[in-house]
């Protein structure tokens, strides 16, 4: 069987509502462990004292803000070149659920620069880099506000995501070249864990997990509602028509 | 195509608007700008390379919502989309009108706003040759968003949401490079970067316009 | 050129409006198409001239055969009368539109802007613009609305004028040009309500 049945709005309804009860309780499970493990069972870092906690929202909420943008690119190649509607329906999906964490990631780093930099804003480029994705997430939902047929808006919006793609990275180089910044490196991917104590370590791994799960079963959720709300106006047209 | 591109200037400057308002703009926040920071010339010069792309950036955006809307509104959007000349080509001359009617007299007429900001003397060239290299690139990603934007009511506002984060790496480019040429720094990368911007916008940005203006004229 | 067109479906804002439409038109020969408002006469024409995508079906001639002009006539009110057709021969190579002013009766007129053209002549450099397009199968969308009675009768003329020159012509109109002319009605054509697309079977 194709991976591509589930693409199929009846199957993805079934197969959607199967498992979602599952992720949904994976995904209270591992939050939970995740954030009790980080916040209560953890040493206070050295030259970071308690406020290092945070980084158990920020860090999940900053890599599920690019990931989710990465998704919607996904899904909307996938719509231009198969034309399932479930493809575009989850890329409008996600985008209010990659906003959010775009915004969790920019308020958990102001509250975090504070006591770290002094200063809740700076011009640094990674929080630059996450402004401008903030923006374009405000454009591409406004895009999709915008336009009544669906299917012309499931064109444009994939279209405004691929080219506003590129000059994502564009800007991500442009805004690295314009100032080097405060920011501490990328001390958490996964080649080079040991920048990070195995005891900080394991319940932000947890955290992510936690992160990506409550991410798919948000989009998940709001696929089923758009799913639905397409099935309403489909409704109200034959009823009309009729 | 060029018959396109000739009418539009023609129209561009029978109606009037065309160049005067974007020059107007530029001209305007140009002079605002030291109402607010204040008259201290030091100040002045330092944002000056800032405030000049920023001023451009803001007079290119006013007139994009014009660049599809007049034509979608008398129907030779229509006309043109049925003629035997490819779409991609009609937004190409479409960027190409904006860039003369905006671009070009922004880039021409920046040295002279220059001096009410004290530039830099240094500055001058660097400030010229990247508004060159840059406009054109401003013209080509904004007539994406008016593509896209074509034949939505209220239009205007969507449109600069959509455009002013593609901005950002012409802008950073831009005013790095005349800021980094005024102080005697290498400045060779920000002005390839943006040769690059300009000239990948203009092979790749006329597809995807062109596909958006398909999509909202169906 | 023949223009088949055989069981065409199109759709309006992602809904379909008609299905089963099929007609075949001569050279020489003009279709009129009736229905009620809203039946989709214009979606059909829009599909026909290539603006948008037929649901399915087979339509004969290409795209490239038809010139298309819906009531907006793409005139720009600053460019005078020659300007704005010298404009569209232009885009659509062709050279002289010597003949398109003569034909249309817009010869003296050539040097007016188009904003001081009264509603009637602004029609007929409209239709000039179709000469100048070189194309043979008109598809026209409510060519009369706003004009008057005099206005209607050059209008017919002209139309008469391209059918005898081995042109076709598709209007939709209410309004009867002094021509022998066939008529489609669309009403039996209306798409019926069904299952819209795969949004139905979800709940199935």
């Amino acid at each position: 069987m194709s991976l591509w049945e589930y693409a199929n709005p009846k199957k993805f309804m079934q197969t959607s509502q199967a498992v979602l009860p599952a992720i949904w309780g994976l995904t209270a499970l591992s939050m939970v462990v995740g954030l009790v493990w980080g916040f209560f069972l953890t040493p206070e870092a050295e030259n970071f004292g308690s406020t290092v906690k945070i980084i158990y929202l920020h860090v999940p909420a900053a890599m599920m803000a690019i990931n989710a943008w990465v998704m919607m690119l996904v899904a909307s190649l996938i719509w231009l070149v198969r034309r399932h509607h479930v493809s575009a329906l989850a890329a409008r999906a996600a985008a209010p659920v990659g906003l959010t964490m775009t915004v969790i990631a920019l308020v958990t780093g102001a509250i975090w620069g504070e006591p770290m930099w002094g200063t809740y804003w700076a011009w640094d480029p990674r929080l630059t880099s996450f402004l401008i994705l903030f923006l374009f997430y405000l454009g591409y939902i406004a895009l999709w506000e915008a336009i009544e047929n669906p299917d012309a808006a499931a064109d444009l919006t994939s279209v405004l995501c691929i080219v506003g793609s590129v000059f994502a990275l564009l800007s991500r180089y442009a805004v690295n070249f314009w100032n080097q910044g405060l920011h501490q490196g990328a001390t958490l991917s996964m080649d080079k864990q040991e920048n990070i104590a195995n005891v900080f370590w394991f319940p932000l791994l947890v955290c992510m997990g936690a992160f990506i799960l409550l991410f798919v079963a948000l989009v998940l959720e709001r696929t089923r509602t758009e799913i639905r709300a397409r099935r309403i106006k489909a409704l109200i047209a034959r009823e009309r028509m009729a | 195509m060029i018959a396109l591109l000739i009418r539009d200037l023609a129209l561009a400057i029978r109606a009037g608007g065309g160049f005067g308002l974007g020059l107007a703009f530029f001209l305007i926040v140009v002079v605002l700008v030291p109402f607010g920071v204040g008259p201290e010339s030091a100040i002045l010069s330092r944002i000056a390379p800032g405030i000049l792309w920023v001023g451009a950036l803001l007079a290119c955006l006013l007139s994009l919502d014009r660049i599809f809307a007049l034509d979608f509104e008398d129907g030779s959007l229509d006309l043109l989309a049925t003629a035997p000349i490819p779409l991609e080509g009609v937004v190409a001359m479409k960027a190409a009108a904006h860039w003369v009617t905006t671009g070009l007299p922004l880039t021409l007429a920046a040295p002279g706003l220059g001096l009410l900001l004290s530039l830099d003397p240094a500055a001058y060239g660097w400030l010229v040759l990247s508004l060159a290299l840059g406009t054109p690139a401003l013209s080509m990603i904004g007539t994406f968003g008016a593509a896209l934007t074509v034949g939505l009511k209220r239009g205007g506002l969507l449109l600069s949401l959509l455009v002013l984060p593609l901005y950002v790496p012409t802008l950073i480019f831009g005013a790095e490079a005349v800021v980094r040429g005024a102080a005697g720094q290498a400045n060779a990368t920000p002005l390839l970067m943006l040769a690059g911007i300009t000239l990948a916008t203009l092979a790749l940005l006329p597809f995807a316009a062109a596909a958006a203006i398909r999509i909202n004229l169906r | 050129m023949d223009l088949t067109v055989q069981d065409l479906a199109c759709a309006r804002g992602g809904l379909p409006v008609l299905e089963g439409v099929g007609f075949t038109l001569h050279p020489g020969r003009a279709l009129m198409l009736r229905g009620p408002n809203g039946i989709g006469k214009t979606t059909l024409l829009r599909t026909l001239a290539g603006l948008q995508p037929a649901l399915s079906g087979t339509i004969s001639a290409p795209p490239e055969a038809m010139a298309y002009a819906a009531h907006a006539d793409g005139l720009k009110a600053t460019l005078s009368v020659e300007e704005n057709l010298r404009f569209w021969a232009r885009i659509f190579g062709q050279t002289g539109i010597g003949q398109a002013l003569d034909e249309f009766n817009l010869a003296d007129l050539a040097h007016r802007p188009a904003q001081n053209l009264s509603a009637g002549q602004k029609r007929r450099l409209g239709l000039a613009r179709l000469l100048v397009t070189g194309r043979p199968i008109w598809v026209l969308d409510e060519p009369t609305v706003s004009l008057d009675a005099a206005s209607v009768a050059l209008f017919g003329q002209a139309v008469a004028r391209h059918l005898r020159a081995g042109g076709a012509a598709l209007i939709a109109t209410h309004i009867h040009l002094g021509f022998e002319a066939a008529e489609l009605d669309l009403t039996p054509f209306r798409a019926r309500p069904r299952a819209m697309d795969r949004f139905d079977e979800a709940f199935a």
